[in-house]
């Protein structure tokens, strides 16, 4: 489904990504963890196609088509979807305006005509249901004034409403009390079939014990260090990200 | 200086050869301001932009300009206004059709509508209504330093007067369709007077339409009285052609416990000048301002608001916002000043604008002047471009970009309409303001007034 070839990206001139190579194929979870500034974001940030980074080397290949030359609402109709770690709060813009708007987009991607309006507010109650969200949310403007973990909860009610191919979640645990990460982590589970994907970015092992990973992946510096097992993730958890960042100092060093 | 006594003579000449024929058709009493109001004027002259007040707003591109006509239109004129039908759909009104501002007495008199709350001519209410004109007139119209409200006070020859009585709640708005046409060039001076009296309630919906591609300036002086306890709107739309130059002035006076909210609407307009003063006038009153303009080409839309809290214990709230296109230019200027009395004030102002080119520019300029303790009182303003963060939010949703960016000009600009508590005059209002961000003509469908 997903591969990264060599992945090389920066900002503003600083080199971020530096060398990236990972395969998703359908039906995985893979989990990315690294500790603060180790460029998780920033990958996330190529993949769904924000325009600041800049890709210097490297591949990404979508379906057999290479997602670095579309732009981003292209991949989202292609069925990539961004969780955002900072979802952004949009004052004017109704919740269902803005669904109804996305969801149309997919449909005439797909050839479909649009979903009448009584569809659509049934499709929105089911999904509702589904990520246990207030349903007073859907009718205020997107993000505006929601707490930190309505905000998250809303990033999966968005998901779940466009049913995608490859969930990219970026640090969508974070911050987020218990009964928030059962109900994100409850969404993912959910949503999760044999035919699509999840790249789930964090920092913490505690949202591995609700959504169990195929893969985990240690980032460090812009490089993936460390591939594994789950068993990975609970290592982690344990020792922290310094014995990594000593293997990696050795490896250099040798 | 010889610009502003050359400009300002052309206006001088005007009342020497008129006053006389304005003055037969007004009462004595309204006649008793004209003459100390003119000799104001010629002190003041035209604002200019040395005035802080104008700092970005040129009044000599529609005042230095030989008008044909200056005064009310002919009886004739009013057949075709009375032609004109405003239809919203499910906009329930009392609706009145002016020309150039002047209420129609060819047909229609003085009435008192349904509901209880009269309306007609200033001219025929001064007869009518003689204790409450007294009690009123040029008693609120108090900017002491702006030329054009002295020389609206001196020349204007006749205006609307509504009066809705004590105790009177009009549940139908009234809605005014001043249509703006004439053959030649014009200058139009209307003189409104509003009274809501105690335990009251009263709002008012003010639409404006060029009919004719003529050049026009108009100078409009609207005085309301608010009174304890009453609730009173006023909702403008101003939708005038590119070539109509427009300065208002709304002068909102506000007793004890009542709410009053301005909306002004800026679809289109050649130079466009509001300013609207609210005075809190007694304790627990509450004023709202809000204002919205969209421009494009060289329009240039100025709000000026000033708040002026007297007494204790009121709040007020600005929110004004302006989206720029081209090489449109635009001025906010917010004061609010706290007198020393006036605590447990609370007031709040906003001003945020989107300039969609580099060749647009917005000039915003908060005032705030606070002398008493107990006040809690905000303001921020912005000049930007639209979020780049929020437009890649709604891209990474899959909406394209461009209708990722008409979405969030959209909601940027209904921040300010849902303000409107008439529900289908905001569903027109956001109807009329997303035709407009998408470059369409921005008129009602129903309505056969090409404004645009």
């Amino acid at each position: 489904m997903l591969i990264i070839n060599n992945l090389k990206a920066a900002i503003n001139g600083k080199n971020i990504l530096k060398g990236i190579s990972l395969e998703v194929k359908p039906g995985e979870i893979h989990a990315i963890m690294g500790p603060n500034g180790s460029g998780k974001s920033t990958l996330a940030a190529v993949l769904a196609g924000r325009e600041f980074v800049k890709v210097i080397e490297g591949s990404v290949t979508y379906f057999g088509k290479d997602l670095l030359e579309m732009a981003a609402e292209d991949r989202a109709k292609e069925g990539i979807f961004l969780g955002f770690q900072y979802p952004i709060e949009i004052p004017g813009v109704s919740m269902v305006n803005f669904m109804k708007t996305a969801v149309n987009e997919h449909r005439k991607h797909k050839g479909l005509s649009p979903l009448s309006a009584s569809d659509f507010l049934k499709m929105m109650r089911e999904k509702k249901e589904m990520v246990e969200i207030d349903s007073k949310l859907a009718n205020r403007s997107v993000n505006e004034g929601y707490s930190g973990g309505e905000k998250k909860k809303n990033e999966i009610f968005q998901m779940a409403m466009l049913e995608p191919k490859l969930a990219i979640l970026d640090e969508t645990d974070s911050g987020l009390d218990i009964d928030a990460l059962r109900i994100v982590a409850g969404g993912v589970n959910k949503l999760k079939n044999s035919d699509n994907s999840f790249i789930v970015i964090t920092h913490y092992q505690r949202l591995l014990d609700y959504i169990v990973p195929d893969v985990v992946h240690v980032l460090y510096d812009g490089r993936i260090v460390k591939t594994a097992g789950k068993e990975l993730a609970v290592e982690l958890e344990e020792k922290g990200y310094d014995w990594i960042k000593k293997e990696v100092e050795n490896n250099i060093l040798a | 200086m010889s610009d502003k006594i050359e400009i300002s003579d052309r206006y001088s000449g005007l009342y020497r050869e008129n006053i006389e024929k304005i003055s037969e058709s007004s009462s004595a009493y309204i006649n008793s301001f004209r003459e100390a109001a003119f000799k104001r004027f010629i002190e003041l002259g035209i604002p200019t932009k040395k005035n802080e007040d104008y700092k970005y707003t040129n009044l000599n591109l529609y005042f230095d300009h030989d008008y044909k006509n200056y005064f009310m239109p002919v009886a004739s004129d009013f057949v075709k206004a009375e032609e004109f039908r405003c239809d919203v759909a499910d906009l329930d009104t009392h609706g009145i059709v002016l020309l150039n501002g002047f209420y129609p007495t060819i047909n229609d008199k003085l009435q008192q509508l349904p509901g209880g709350a009269w309306i007609g001519n200033l001219n025929e209410a001064a007869v009518m209504f003689p204790e409450q004109i007294e009690k009123h007139y040029n008693k609120y119209a108090n900017s002491e330093t702006d030329g054009l409200v002295h020389l609206n006070t001196a020349l204007a020859p006749d205006g609307v007067f509504i009066y809705v009585p004590e105790g009177v709640t009009m549940i139908k708005p009234v809605q005014i369709v001043n249509l703006v046409y004439s053959d030649e060039d014009i200058f139009n001076q209307h003189r409104n007077l509003i009274i809501v009296d105690k335990n009251a309630q009263f709002s008012l919906i003010v639409c404006d339409h060029t009919l004719s591609p003529q050049r026009f300036l108009t100078n409009a002086v609207t005085e309301v009285f608010v009174g304890e306890n009453s609730h009173f709107d006023i909702i403008r739309v101003q939708n005038e052609h590119n070539n109509a130059g427009k300065v208002t002035y709304t002068f909102i006076h506000q007793e004890r416990n009542s709410v009053a909210s301005s909306n002004n609407m800026t679809l289109h307009g050649g130079l466009i000048r509001n300013s609207t003063y609210h005075y809190l006038g007694g304790e627990g009153a509450e004023s709202n301002s809000y204002g919205l303009f969209l421009t494009d080409k060289f329009q240039h839309v100025d709000n000026f608001v000033n708040v002026d809290h007297a007494f204790p214990h009121c709040t007020s709230n600005q929110l004004f916002k302006g989206v720029l296109d081209d090489m449109s230019t635009g001025a906010f200027n917010g004061r609010i000043l706290v007198r020393q009395d006036a605590q447990g004030t609370l007031a709040y102002q906003k001003n945020n604008n989107i300039l969609l080119t580099d060749d647009a520019r917005m000039d915003t300029k908060p005032q705030l002047e606070i002398y008493a303790d107990d006040v809690k009182c905000s303001h921020g303003a912005t000049v930007g471009q639209l979020d780049e963060d929020a437009l890649f939010y709604l891209q990474s949703r899959g909406i394209d970009k461009q209708e990722a960016r008409l979405m969030l000009m959209f909601g940027f600009a209904h921040e300010v309409i849902q303000n409107i508590k008439i529900e289908p005059l905001r569903e027109r209002m956001d109807n009329l303001v997303m035709q407009r961000l998408k470059g369409e003509l921005s008129r009602c469908e129903s309505c056969m007034v090409n404004c645009g």
